[in-house]
This record gives C-alpha cells, sequence and structure tokens, in this order.
C-alpha cells in the first residue's frame, strides 16, 4: 500500500476477530477478498447493481463494493464461508439452491444466498410475488431466476422443518 | 443397468459453489501478485498526438507502465481467427493502441501495481494529447460514400460483402402471387456475464513455466498462441480456466489485449501479474453483438406459401473483427429455420464502425436471422390473412425431408443439413401447451375490458456441434475414483454432471464418483473450447468414446482375474462381477491396481486382487499393444453440425399508457436429441429465454452520434431481473441426432434465439388495432409509447 494513510480497522468475520491497517478507500470486499482471503464474496459491477457482493453487516445484507473497509470496523460480518454450519452439512437454503438447481456458474451464487437467507429470516413464508421482489435486486445471467425462486421456496419449506425439529436457529 | 443418460440428477460440482469455494480467475492470488489497470481511449475516434508515461511511472508501487512504443513486436495486430475468401479487408486490434483510437474503450496504456488502486492511479497519470476525429456509429451510413473512414485503408469501411444464392429465386418473384417487403433493424447488445473477464500470470525461471489463468472459453489456442507469441515450448506454457462466471461467447475472443499485456507484465517483471475487468471496461471494451439491417422480400402464393426469399443485411462490427465474418455467416445460413425455402438469394456487406468488436454472443447471429424470417412470416400472415400458426403450418420441412439441405456453407465450412427434426409436432406441441386456439376469444374478452393481449410464435433451428473436435481422457483410479480430462471449458454449463453422467453410463459407477476436470491444458492438451453449443456434442461424445475402451479393458482385466469370459462379465455399482456368480466381483479400482502392474498395490482390495496374478510369469508384463492402467483418452470430431430446433409461443399484454409488456405465458418446445441430464438441459433453456426476452425489451448499448458509449453501468444496460422473468414452460421433444453415438445436440444458445421474434410478434399483435408494426428489436417501453404515439397520428 505504500506511501497512503492507512487506518487501524477491527472486525469480526464468520465468528474471527480481525484486525487490520487499511487505506481508507480500501472497498470493504476488496478487503474481505484480498486481505482476508474469503474469495467466495465476488464482484460483479463494482456499483451495487448486481448483488454479486452481498454480505451480512450486524445481520443485515450490504453490498460490500459499497461499503469501504473503514465503514466495516467494529461490526459484525458473515460471508458466504460463513453460512454452511460444517464441512460436512450445508445451510438449508445452500441445500435448497442444490436441490432445485438454483445455480449454474455460480458466480453471482454468494449473493443470492446472503439476501435469502436474511430474507427469509424476516419473512419466512414468502409468496411469489415477494421474492420475485426481494430477488430484484439481484442479476443472474445464466438461470433466467426460474430455478432460484423454486429454490427459495424451498429454502422456506426446509428452515420451516428444521425449525421444527430443533427449535429456532 | 440404471441409465444414468437421461437421469435427473444433482449437479457435482454445486456444493463447491455454494459454500464459496468456487476458484474464478480473480479468485487466485499467487504470492508476491501485483495488479494491473488498463488506460482506455475516451475518444471514439482521435488521433493520438503524443503520449507520455513518464508521471505515472513515478508514482509509488508502480511497476510498471507500457505504452505501444514500449511493446515493440509484441504490439501486432492480432490473429485473424477464421478467414473467410469474401473477407477482403480484415482488421484486427493491437494489445495497444499506435497512433489512432477506434473505439472509446480501446487499450491505450497498461500499468502495473502493488494492487488496483494505486494501478489506476497510475493510469490517470498518463499524458495523452487526443485530436478527435468524426466517428461513424451507424451501421448503414457507415457504408455511404464520405462517411469517415475506421480504418483509412478501407474504402466505405466495408470489410466484406458476400453474395448467396440456392434455387432460382428470381423465377420465384416472378411467378409469386405475392411479393413483400420490409426492413429490420436489431440493435447492438452484448452477452454481459456476472462474472467479467480476467487474466493472471506467472512465470516461473527455475522450471520455465509460463502459467496463465484466463477466463477464456478456449484455454488450448490461448496456451498454443502464447507460446508462439513468447517463443516458448507449448509444453512450458499453462492456461488454466477455473470457474468461469459465465460466457455467453463473450469469453471467446482471443487474443484480448489484456491476454499477451498480462502475461508479458509477469515475464518482464519476474513477478505474478493480475488484472481483472470491471463492469464499465466489460461495457466498452469486451466484444458485442447483434447490430443488423435487414431488407427483406418475400414471394408468396396465394395460399402463404413461400415461393422465394431475398434478403440483403448490413452487419456492424465495429472497430475490429477479430472473428472473422462467422457472425452473419450464420445468419444468412440459419435464417430460413424450419421453413421450406427452396429459392434463397441472401447478400451481406460487413461494415466497420467505431464501436467495440463484434464477436459471437449467445445465439451468434442467429436471433437475427429468426426475427427477420419469422416477421416475414407474421406479415405473410396478416397480408393474406391467413393465422400466422397457419402459415407456419404450410411452409414448415416436414419429418419425411430429412435430411434437409439449407444449401448454404455453414460457418464450419460443412453443410447447412438438417440432419433430424419434428418440426410440425413441435409446432403444435407448443400451441397446445400455450392454450393457442382459446387464445382469439381470450384477447377479444379483454380488448372489451380495454386490455391489449397479443400472442407471438417463433420457430428457429440451430446448427449446434460444430468441429473440429475434442477429445478426453478417462482414468480410473485405484481408489476407484475416476477422472475425466476434456480440453473445453465450463462457465455455467453443468459439465462437471452431464461428462459423468456420460462416464458412469459406460463404467457402470455413480456420476458422483467421477472427477471432471475442464479447462487446464495440463489435465488434458487437445481441443478446441466451448462454443457454438459444442460442448455436450464434442465432448460428450469423446468422453463416450474414451469411456467404451476403459469399459472394454475393465472387462479384459476382470475376466481374467475372475477366470470368466469378457461377454459374462458386467459393470454394476463401480464393481466387475460375473453374471450369475455372486461373490465373483472385483472393484473398479481393484482392477486400476492390477491394470498397472507395478508391484504395489495399496489397499487390502487391490492386494487382494494384485495376488491373483502372482503366478510365474513368462515375458513382459505389457505386451506390444498394452497401456498400463485403467485409462483411454476418446476424440470425437462431426462430420457437420446437428441442427436442433424449437418453437417459442408468448402471450403478453401491452399496456397502451406506459408502454410496458407483460409476457403472461411463456411456454418453449424444444428438441435437443437425446436428453443427458433434464435438470441441466432445462437450466440452459431458462437462461436463454431470458438473455431473448432482455434482448427483446431492455438490453441494448446506445451510442451517440461521437461514438460515446451511453450504457456503460448496469443502470443503463439494463438486464432482466426476478421481477420481469415469467413462469417458463417447456415441453420436451427427443429427436436424436443420427450423425453422433449419442444422439445428442447442443442446447446452450437455443432458449435465447427467438426471443426477440416470438416478443415482435406477440406486441404487434397486441397492438394490432392500432395497426402498429415491429420492424426492430430491442423495444422498450418508452419506444413502445413511441409507436403508440406515431400511430394515434396517423389515425387522427
Amino acid at each position: 500500500m505504500s506511501a497512503n494513510p492507512v487506518v487501524a480497522v477491527r472486525l469480526r468475520v464468520n465468528g474471527r476477530e480481525h484486525t487490520a491497517e487499511v487505506p481508507p478507500r480500501l472497498l470493504l470486499s476488496d478487503f474481505l477478498r484480498y486481505r482476508l482471503g474469503l474469495t467466495g464474496t465476488h464482484v460483479g459491477c463494482e456499483h451495487g447493481m448486481c448483488g454479486a457482493c452481498t454480505v451480512h453487516l450486524d445481520g443485515a445484507p450490504v453490498r460490500s463494493c459499497l461499503l469501504l473497509a473503514v465503514q466495516a470496523s467494529g461490526a459484525e460480518l458473515t460471508t458466504v464461508e460463513g453460512l454452511a454450519p460444517g464441512s460436512d452439512r450445508l445451510h438449508p437454503v445452500q441445500e435448497a439452491f442444490r436441490l432445485e438447481h438454483g445455480l449454474q456458474c455460480g458466480f453471482c451464487t454468494p449473493g443470492f444466498l446472503m439476501t435469502v437467507t436474511a430474507f427469509l429470516r424476516e419473512c419466512p413464508n414468502p409468496s411469489d410475488e415477494e421474492i420475485r421482489r426481494e430477488l430484484s435486486g439481484h442479476l443472474c445471467r445464466c438461470t433466467g431466476y426460474q430455478n432460484i425462486i423454486r429454490a427459495v421456496r424451498r429454502a422456506s419449506a426446509l428452515l420451516a422443518e428444521t425449525q421444527g425439529h430443533r427449535g429456532a436457529p | 443397468m440404471t441409465r444414468m443418460i437421461g437421469a435427473r440428477i444433482l449437479r457435482n460440482e454445486d456444493p463447491r459453489l455454494l459454500r464459496g469455494l468456487g476458484c474464478f480467475v480473480d479468485d487466485v492470488n499467487p504470492a508476491g501478485v501485483l495488479h494491473a489497470a488498463c488506460l482506455r481511449s475516451p475518444h471514439a475516434r482521435a488521433r493520438i498526438r503524443s503520449i507520455d508515461a513518464s508521471r505515472a511511472r513515478e508514482v509509488p508501487g508502480v511497476h510498471l507502465v507500457a505504452i505501444a512504443s514500449d511493446l515493440g513486436e509484441l504490439n501486432q495486430p492480432g490473429p485473424l481467427l477464421i478467414p473467410h475468401p469474401a473477407l477482403a479487408e480484415p482488421r484486427t486490434q493491437r494489445p495497444l493502441a499506435l497512433g489512432e483510437v477506434r473505439y472509446a474503450g480501446e487499450t491505450v496504456a497498461f500499468a502495473v501495481a502493488d494492487d488496483r488502486y494505486i494501478a489506476e492511479d497510475a493510469v490517470a497519470l498518463v499524458d495523452v494529447e487526443y485530436e478527435p476525429l468524426p466517428a461513424v456509429t451507424d451501421t448503414e451510413a457507415a457504408l455511404a460514400p464520405g462517411a469517415p473512414l475506421v480504418h483509412a485503408d478501407v474504402p466505405r469501411n466495408r470489410a466484406a460483402r458476400f453474395p448467396q444464392a440456392v434455387g432460382d429465386p428470381d423465377g420465384a418473384f416472378r411467378r409469386a402471387a405475392h411479393v413483400l417487403a420490409e426492413r429490420l433493424v436489431i440493435e447492438r447488445s452484448c452477452g454481459s456475464p456476472i462474472e467479467a473477464r480476467g487474466v493472471a500470470a506467472e512465470h516461473d525461471p527455475r522450471t520455465g513455466v509460463l502459467r496463465v489463468w484466463t477466463s477464456t472459453q478456449a484455454p488450448l489456442p490461448i496456451k498454443n498462441g502464447l507460446a508462439r507469441i513468447f517463443g516458448l515450448p507449448e509444453f512450458d506454457v499453462e492456461v488454466i480456466t477455473p470457474d468461469i462466471g459465465g460466457g455467453f461467447g463473450t469469453k471467446i475472443m482471443l487474443f484480448y489485449p489484456e491476454e499477451i499485456l498480462v502475461p508479458w507484465a509477469a515475464l518482464r517483471l519476474g513477478r505474478p501479474v493480475k488484472w481483472t475487468e470491471d463492469r464499465r471496461e466489460h461495457l466498452t471494451a469486451a466484444n458485442q453483438e447483434r447490430g443488423q439491417v435487414h431488407h427483406v422480400e418475400v414471394a408468396v402464393d396465394t395460399d402463404g406459401r413461400i415461393l422465394g426469399l431475398r434478403d440483403r443485411f448490413v452487419h456492424d462490427t465495429g472497430a475490429y473483427m477479430p472473428y472473422g465474418i462467422v457472425v452473419p455467416i450464420i445468419t444468412a445460413a440459419q435464417l430460413p429455420g424450419q421453413y421450406r425455402l427452396r429459392n434463397y438469394a441472401v447478400e451481406f456487406e460487413v461494415a466497420y464502425t467505431n464501436k467495440p468488436a463484434v464477436s459471437p454472443y449467445r445465439g451468434a447471429g442467429r436471433p437475427h436471422g429468426v426475427f427477420v424470417m419469422e416477421r416475414v412470416i407474421s406479415l405473410i400472415a396478416r397480408e393474406l390473412g391467413i393465422d400466422s400458426a397457419e402459415v407456419r403450418r404450410r411452409n414448415l420441412i416436414r419429418p419425411d425431408e430429412f435430411p434437409w439441405d439449407v444449401g448454404l456453407t455453414f460457418q464450419d465450412g460443412g453443410p447447412t443439413r438438417y440432419d433430424s427434426g419434428s418440426y410440425p409436432a413441435g409446432l403444435e406441441m407448443a400451441l397446445e401447451r400455450a392454450g393457442y386456439g382459446a387464445f382469439r376469444a381470450r384477447q377479444a374478452e379483454a380488448r372489451r375490458r380495454g386490455r391489449h393481449l397479443g400472442i407471438g410464435i417463433a420457430c428457429y433451428v440451430e446448427g449446434t456441434g460444430i468441429g473440429p473436435y475434442e477429445g478426453a481422457l478417462l482414468r480410473v483410479e485405484p481408489s476407484g475414483r475416476v477422472l475425466v480430462a476434456t480440453g473445453l471449458t465450463t462457465q455455467g454449463q453443468g459439465h462437471y454432471t452431464t461428462f459423468a453422467q456420460i462416464a458412469a453410463e459406460a463404467l457402470g459407477c455413480d456420476p458422483g464418483t467421477i472427477d471432471v476436470v475442464t479447462g487446464d491444458t495440463r489435465k488434458f492438451n487437445w481441443g478446441a473450447g466451448t462454443y457454438a453449443s459444442r460442448g455436450l456434442v464434442t465432448s460428450g461424445n469423446a468422453v463416450h468414446a474414451a469411456a467404451l475402451k476403459v469399459r472394454d479393458k475393465a472387462l479384459r482385466v476382470a475376466a481374467k482375474l475372475l477366470e470368466a469370459s469378457p461377454s459374462d462379465i458386467e459393470l454394476v455399482g463401480g464393481r466387475a462381477r460375473v453374471r450369475g456368480a455372486p461373490g465373483k466381483e472385483l472393484t473398479l479400482g481393484a482392477l486400476a491396481t492390477v491394470a498397472n502392474p507395478i508391484r504395489y498395490a495399496y489397499g487390502k482390495e487391490a492386494s487382494e486382487a494384485a495376488l491373483k496374478l502372482v503366478k510365474p510369469r513368462v515375458g513382459a508384463v505389457l505386451g506390444p499393444d498394452d497401456e498400463p492402467g485403467l485409462e483411454a483418452t476418446g476424440y470425437y470430431a462431426p462430420p457437420q453440425s446437428t441442427f436442433a430446433s424449437g418453437c417459442h409461443v408468448a402471450e403478453v399484454e401491452v399496456d397502451l399508457v406506459t408502454g410496458e409488456v407483460a409476457i403472461l405465458r411463456y411456454v418453449v418446445q424444444h428438441d435437443c436429441g437425446t436428453v443427458v441430464n433434464p435438470v441441466v438441459v432445462e437450466g440452459q433453456i431458462h437462461g436463454g429465454v431470458a438473455q431473448g426476452i432482455g434482448g427483446a425489451l431492455y438490453e441494448r448499448l446506445v451510442f451517440d452520434e461521437t461514438g460515446q458509449p451511453l450504457c456503460t453501468t448496469y443502470m443503463d444496460f439494463l438486464m432482466p431481473t426476478a421481477m420481469e422473468i415469467p413462469e417458463i414452460e417447456i415441453v420436451h421433444t427427443e429427436t436424436p441426432s443420427p450423425l453422433n453415438p449419442l444422439g445428442v445436440k447442443g442446447v446452450g444458445e437455443a432458449g435465447a434465439i427467438p426471443g426477440p421474434a416470438v416478443l415482435a410478434e406477440a406486441i404487434e399483435d397486441a397492438l394490432a388495432p392500432l395497426g402498429i408494426r415491429i420492424r426492430e428489436m430491442p423495444l422498450n417501453p418508452g419506444r413502445i409509447r413511441e409507436l403508440i404515439e406515431a400511430a394515434a397520428q396517423t389515425q387522427t
């Protein structure tokens, strides 16, 4: 980062504490990808339109390409790498995308997963219209959205089952 | 045996992608990697009076800033990938502009720095003095006398002119009861995958290996080309195309300037270098497509049967044409589609304009041709007062007429000869599913209530699976897992699953035990790439060929060990067993161990299998024709393209006040021969349809009269979201291809092809009471409002 000034940041990502010194202009997306090696967060447009870079900041989905790393200092972040409960199990939303073929190239997928997981917490049993409206902040060039919409319905059902068995997550 | 081909199984590649463990080019970060940025021309056409990079080079953290003069011999115009006798004036792009820029976005300088931010600081400090010149952006205007010249030595900007004729078109027009004519326009668009392009490279002076990661659809041609460009042995260049975030043709182009600049910088600096395209760069500097103007006339008899068709069109190739005239050749060859057209004349001219270069984008000239042909069908229907479905019925090629030869040479140099198809049945299936029979009543009822419904139909044929060939290596490992490696790439098509299914079918094992590798020249060294809906046809059949060889060998090895005849052995559940002899069986892994006689057998079962071979040996363990291992390589070279087909029907409602088009129903009938995995095929169609709808209603790259691109963000280049794409209803027809062992045809591009055509007919039908004719695509709400207002003024 040569002679550019740096600012100290401290944040938790996927449950792990990180401290770093970053240039003020460093995007949060670049911080996650290049500093922390969390390359599952993808960058498709760098102007907040495609949604591929969506992560959770204090539980809410945000576009990491529209935030600076310094703005996230002190926050709790979750990226797609933090969704699955373990290496042998997928999160129900991930599982639903797999069952419904809700992804093709997989590039936009992490953003969809982050938005959908947050959405289904707020709205556990959405109508098709609500699903489409929620997904409309994301661009996918491969799937035509058909199977993503199905995956959200399926995820809603899978989550209901999980909660039925184990109580609220 | 359980059939694997045709099975609706989940994809092998998904768990990794869903966990964020995909590996796209920008995810590759070799130790010490530096980052590159490009300076791009702000003018569509300008002379470079002077260029000075000295301020840029002084920025701390900058390692290299290159302008054209720094590249020397390297700064050659790129290769003309597909020459053609009609292509009189090919012009391709240099890595860095020399003397003149020809489109806004052309690479002018290239900087490498500690990070991308600093690299961008550096290119902003390259001092370039431009002398802006008048630009030409309109396709037809480019060919007019006196138009500004994109290349000073190409008169009238005309790169190519190619007339072709089949039968006796003039005679057909002389005896026609009706001659109808139309001018039709399809505007410029682009593939715009969500992952933009990227290149990373590193050179290891100890091993001499240049390793390049690039988001290409053709890693082997890139590898061999880089070896030539940099004077390296081919075996010292490794090109890896890891996961690709969508391609759609945009990534088939080679070489993009960055694919030369990044390896060059890595070699020169002795450090890994990476460049990742941002969206603005993608929308201004990556190749684009569509963009044709057609003048078509048709000769018909009194019953609406087509006697002949003449089409003249202009194809916009942008400032350069690395890909030759493939796109307009496809347009010309595929325009007749499913219709019996015996007398056909088509002539195109290719024009240079001050816009980004054109190379194939999903559909590759076919959406244009299908738009023209289906507009002609609508025109016949309207002028003769016959239902448009009926006009289609009267002109469709019948099943007993195959093979049907269109009479023109296809893009691959082979014939445009349809191998098989079920066109009339396909049309009826689509109409029935869409409730076409009852539509007019539905429409009349809606009109009484002031709602404007319309229905459209579009049929298409797609030449798929072109040559030259692909190959595959298949190897059973002692663990029992199976490696399948092929030379082409995967950008979302599910190859890791479909190729596994093909291999699993022959080997009698679970597709989940098969690891497919694509796009890695270290793993497989022969092939062309993933384009032209050819992956399954070419690589799929190559995997099939390799798998049959391995199957044969497995049967022979098992027969020897189990003391049976090979014909009594069956492969089931990852094991070879003797029919009717329970317990006499061996795993594929054990067979792989035994097939590699190196003394060392790992694992109990393998040791036991090896033990069976321990006996006094006479002669060598391998005969003169034997090879070690359970491994084989197979190739498939298609004799010609295989022709897939389909029919789309869309029902729309047009809001006269806002000009908005709502798609109420969208029905797809498609025929891609044998279906290997319906899940994957449906996904391909869904995505294609969404691109077709986008291309019909939203996506248009607009340039102003100075050549400035006006759609440089996703706020201006509007791709459809989940709100715009309706539920897509699919009906499958399977007419196997007689040309290849699997009977498959390609499906990658199919969904996108008829989009503009089907929506044009539907919108025109909805607006019929206003007398509006649809002669252009795309049609956004603003443009539809203009048409409505113009119609209102004509009527008053």
